[in-house]
């Protein structure tokens, strides 16, 4: 009987994960109406960008014929939608490039800063919000609360500045600019992402400490807590085997947030450090009028941040014997 | 022989917002041997649960204990250092919680959680442990003992929850086990088979118990002996006997009296007008869409039938989720019926909220069981009391001011109370000022949904004073929503007994005194303990459920069907009940005719 109801649990959870993917892929394509549309409304176009003032309106329209600017709308969104989804987001304007090659040029770059952040962020973070939980109302939990609240307010463009002007300038142990060549090895990427990695994560850890900790907090003070202290339940069992897998899911929840600021949060360090990584490459086709290259850009760090909803998603439910067993 | 838990001048503080330290309990001394059950009780707040924990040497976060000494065996329990004391708890001194419901986590299975204590002081492998825990299920009589323990606790009912939290204390075989009002939040049918599970196995394994509980005739099945408290002190104490037969407190008595509520005699009638104030007819409701067949997707209340009379209390009684909560919100335009209609005066009532016109809602006033909530604790009384004023009748200023203060006259509160914040008052002064609010309205008729449930039984019997005078004074009716047979009994005219959303049995008060009953009814009444030790044994004696075939497929069948222990195989289990009145005037809905309802009851009661 127990195993009945497991194995259809099972496959209640499986089915309600696909039927959150299935929501994702359609918020994806509506995004991806959005994009468009919002690129068409961009002010200026391509072929007057690339062949300046002095052009003629022959020639402009010439150059807008050649690049298929001049085809209704919908049929062009048809086109680079089938694009994009078999993997051809067409042809970068002004690199004269493929779209898919300007940007496998700098994804790895993203990736490679995104995942290094999170993996000093998430860390910390889960260290420092456990930590000041169980150390609740302790001078432990006020020194943190105040640093980690003092960073949350510190805007990065300002942690990016102070991190330069203390190990650039005073110190001298870091480069202030973020080079990053094929050919490097792991030690000098280390060194040359170093400041991108410590900016990005400084921001991010504050806001997932602060909410492990009230997620953590908020079951310390659940009846089953004070029941397993009375059945002589250590305090380190009690974080790890009670309170987590009731509080993974809002922890989760709050780091797939936290990280999908890393995308964005990715914009202004990338740019104050010169990393050439996505987000700048994003801001370039923004003053470009690179709309391929910028739409493509967008349906990337759109589906990113749905990645990480859904692995929230999928956590919780997986975490949640009502969700799973229903 | 010397005594096996001995507690001497326990003294325990808190902090108040001020920053101020006052005592909760203090000057807490008694003493029990090996074996014995001492009881602790008292009303909400008299610091039960405050001492009992302290034997676990745990004080809940804000407490501080603060004196005193407390000895378990060999160990001076507040002398140890916090390893130590991990070490005694969940294995020598065990605990059951109040609510197991919420004392399970609720992201771990039930195996996992009853073997914890026996794994992590390392008495036993895991396998030993499951084995010892399953057999603890069994000795509870807990369904399917085998598998139950893969369970998660929300697919498991309070009842179910109590019990193997009981095993979860067991399976360190601990020397003193702590049981804080562990079956208070049990309806009387499950309480009475948890405590029968409780007597069987927690005592006859020879463990030294204390029982917290502010119910006297529980504690009469289980106490050796009795520590009565009041306000953090010790009122009385002594031989379980003595205390329950031959209180010496004035403050004993007044819980004893309490405890066996008081008949409150109906006021003469006046000459009925035709109609009668409320009217229900074939009214079928539920929760979710309604079907093609009338009926709605999660079907609650079936085929009900009623009639209050204009000043009457019409009493309705049944365990949790049985309808009562459902039947109010139909009434009162919460939920429109998906059959059936509501009569007010004779007149059909629009189905929901949005057709009733103002005297209508002014007419029918709904008050809940939980003051708490239904109240803004950040307004003042006057506030919460001029709105209806304002509303049904268009009262301001002066008027509605003296409007409020005779309200606060007709429910015993002083006029100083009108500025009083609602947060400040106590929960029986809320439930007054809950009435009261009602009463602004100038009601024909209350629904009174649990209204006593929340409040001690000191309190709550001071409540149902009230009532009972304002309904003198007023004439207003009542539809009483109790799980508390006894209470429903002392002070409605009329009774309903709802059994899974149909109506079992019906009839006036003085047709619930003596059998025969509707089984279920029967049932109910056999489960509420009796102020004498050795009831729970006796009443366990008539219990045992006839065999019967397997029911027939598609027919209306009984509802009490799997729990009845008068049902006839052939019958009960092939054709639907039939609805038939007895002689004392009752309708009951049951193959069972007077004769043998009252042989099968005649022998138990
Ligand atoms: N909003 C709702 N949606 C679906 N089902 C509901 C809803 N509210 C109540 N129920 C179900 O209706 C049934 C009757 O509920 P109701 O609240 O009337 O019970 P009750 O007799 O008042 O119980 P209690 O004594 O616990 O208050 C229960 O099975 C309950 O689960
Ligand atoms: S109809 Fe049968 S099963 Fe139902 S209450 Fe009567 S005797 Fe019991
Ligand atoms: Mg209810």
């Amino acid at each position: 009987m127990a195993g009945a109801s497991s194995s259809s649990g099972v496959k209640a959870a499986l089915s309600l994960i696909a039927k959150r993917f299935a929501s994702s892929l359609l918020t994806l394509f509506l995004v991806s109406l959005v994009v468009f549309t919002i690129a068409q409304l961009l002010p200026g176009d391509a072929a007057q960008e690339a062949l300046g003032q002095s052009a003629t309106a022959e020639q402009v329209q010439a150059l807008r014929h050649e690049m298929g600017l001049d085809r209704p709308a919908h049929e062009r969104y048809a086109s680079w939608l089938s694009g994009m989804v078999s993997g051809d987001p067409g042809q970068s304007l002004v690199a004269n490039l493929p779209v898919s090659e300007v940007i496998s040029s700098r994804l790895p770059n993203s990736l490679l800063l995104a995942a290094l952040s999170a993996l000093v962020a998430v860390p910390v973070a889960l260290a420092i919000g456990i930590g000041s939980a169980m150390n609740r109302g302790g001078k432990l939990d006020r020194a943190l609360n105040i640093s980690t609240l003092s960073m949350v307010a510190v805007p990065e463009f300002l942690v990016a500045t102070l991190a330069v002007l203390i190990f650039s300038v005073k110190l001298r142990w870091l480069p202030s600019i973020a080079l990053v060549a094929d050919d490097m090895s792991w030690g000098d990427y280390l060194r040359g992402a170093a400041m991108p990695i410590l900016c990005l994560s400084i921001v991010v850890i504050a806001q997932m400490a602060r909410m492990t900790r009230a997620a953590v907090i908020d079951q310390m003070d659940r009846p089953y807590v004070e029941m397993a202290v009375l059945k002589g339940v250590a305090p380190v069992r009690m974080v790890l085997r009670h309170i987590m897998p009731n509080a993974v899911a809002p922890i989760v929840n709050a780091m797939a947030l936290s990280l999908s600021y890393l995308l964005g949060g990715a914009i202004i360090v990338e740019t104050i450090f010169n990393y050439p990584g996505l987000a700048s490459l994003m801001v370039n086709a923004v003053t470009s009028r690179d709309m391929p290259l910028l739409q493509a850009c967008a349906m990337i760090f759109c589906a990113a941040y749905l990645i990480l909803m859904l692995i929230a998603d999928v956590t919780a439910i997986l975490a949640n014997p009502r969700l799973r067993a229903q | 022989m010397t005594a096996h838990v001995e507690v001497n001048g326990l003294r325990v503080t808190a902090r108040n917002a001020a920053g101020e330290t006052f005592p909760i309990v203090s000057e807490i001394d008694f003493a029990l041997k090996r074996g014995e059950v001492l009881a602790l009780i008292g009303e909400s707040g008299s610091g039960k649960t405050t001492i009992a924990l302290t034997l676990l040497g745990h004080a809940r976060p804000g407490a501080t204990i603060a004196g005193g000494s407390i000895r378990v065996g060999d160990h001076e329990i507040l002398s140890l250092d916090a390893r130590g004391i991990a070490q005694l708890r969940g294995n020598r001194i065990a605990y059951i919680a109040q609510s197991a419901a919420s004392a399970f986590n609720p992201s771990r299975t039930i195996m996992d959680q009853v073997i914890e204590p026996a794994l992590i002081h390392h008495l036993m492998p895991r396998a030993q442990a499951e084995k010892k825990a399953v057999e603890l299920f069994r000795a509870l009589a807990l369904p399917f003992p085998d598998t139950i323990g893969s369970r998660y606790p929300h697919q498991l009912s309070g009842g179910q929850l109590q019990r193997l939290m009981a095993s979860m204390a067991l399976v360190t075989d601990p020397e003193l086990v702590i049981l804080d009002e562990p079956t208070t939040a049990l309806d009387v049918t499950t309480q009475i088979e948890v405590l029968r599970a409780f007597k069987a196995v927690v005592l006859e394994r020879g463990a030294t118990a204390v029982y917290v509980s502010h119910d006297l005739a529980v504690v009469a099945q289980m106490a050796d002996q009795i520590v009565v408290l009041n306000q953090g002190r010790i009122r009385e104490k002594g031989a379980a006997d003595q205390i329950l037969h031959r209180p010496a407190d004035d403050y004993t008595k007044t819980l004893m009296a309490a405890a066996r509520p008081a008949i409150r005699p109906a006021p003469k009638q006046a000459v009925l007008p035709s109609a009668p104030l409320l009217e229900i007819r074939d009214m079928t409701a539920g929760y979710g869409k309604i079907g093609k067949d009338g009926r709605p997707r999660i079907p609650v209340l079936r085929d009900i039938n009623l009639t209050i009379e204009r000043g009457a209390t019409l009493g309705v009684i049944g365990e949790s989720g049985s309808g009562k909560s459902t039947m109010a919100r139909v009434i009162a335009g919460l939920l429109p019926p998906a059959q059936g209609e509501v009569l007010l005066n004779g007149e059909p009532l629009p189905p929901g909220l949005k057709g009733r016109s103002r005297d209508q809602f002014r007419r029918i006033q709904l008050v809940f069981q939980n003051a708490d909530t239904a109240l803004n604790p950040a307004h003042s009384v006057g506030q919460i009391l001029s709105r209806p004023l304002a509303f049904y009748h268009g009262l301001k200023g002066n008027a509605a001011r003296l409007r409020v203060l005779e309200l606060l006259d007709l429910i015993r509160l002083p006029a100083t109370v009108i500025d009083r914040r609602c947060g400040e008052l106590s929960g029986g002064q809320k439930q007054r000022i809950n009435l009261a609010r009602a009463l602004a309205a100038d009601p024909e008729l209350i629904l009174c949904d649990e209204v006593t449930s929340a409040l001690d039984t000191v309190v709550g019997a001071a409540i149902l004073d009230l009532m009972a005078e304002l309904r003198k004074e007023l004439g207003v009716a009542y539809m009483f929503i109790s799980h508390d047979i006894s209470t429903v009994r002392a002070i409605c005219d009329d009774i309903l007994v709802l059994y899974s959303g149909t109506m079992v049995d019906m009839g006036r008060r003085e047709a619930f005194r003596a059998a025969p009953f509707h089984p279920y009814t029967d049932l109910l009444i056999g489960s509420v303990p009796e102020m004498r030790a050795g009831w729970l044994e006796e009443s366990a004696a008539a219990r045992s459920l006839p065999r019967i075939g397997a029911p027939a497929e598609e027919a209306d069948l009984c509802r009490f069907l799997p729990r009845c222990p008068a049902r006839i195989d052939g019958l009960c289990n092939v054709t639907p009940p039939p609805r038939h009145q007895l002689s004392k005037g009752n309708d009951i809905l049951c193959h069972h005719g007077e004769v043998t309802l009252t042989q099968v009851q005649g022998v138990a009661a």
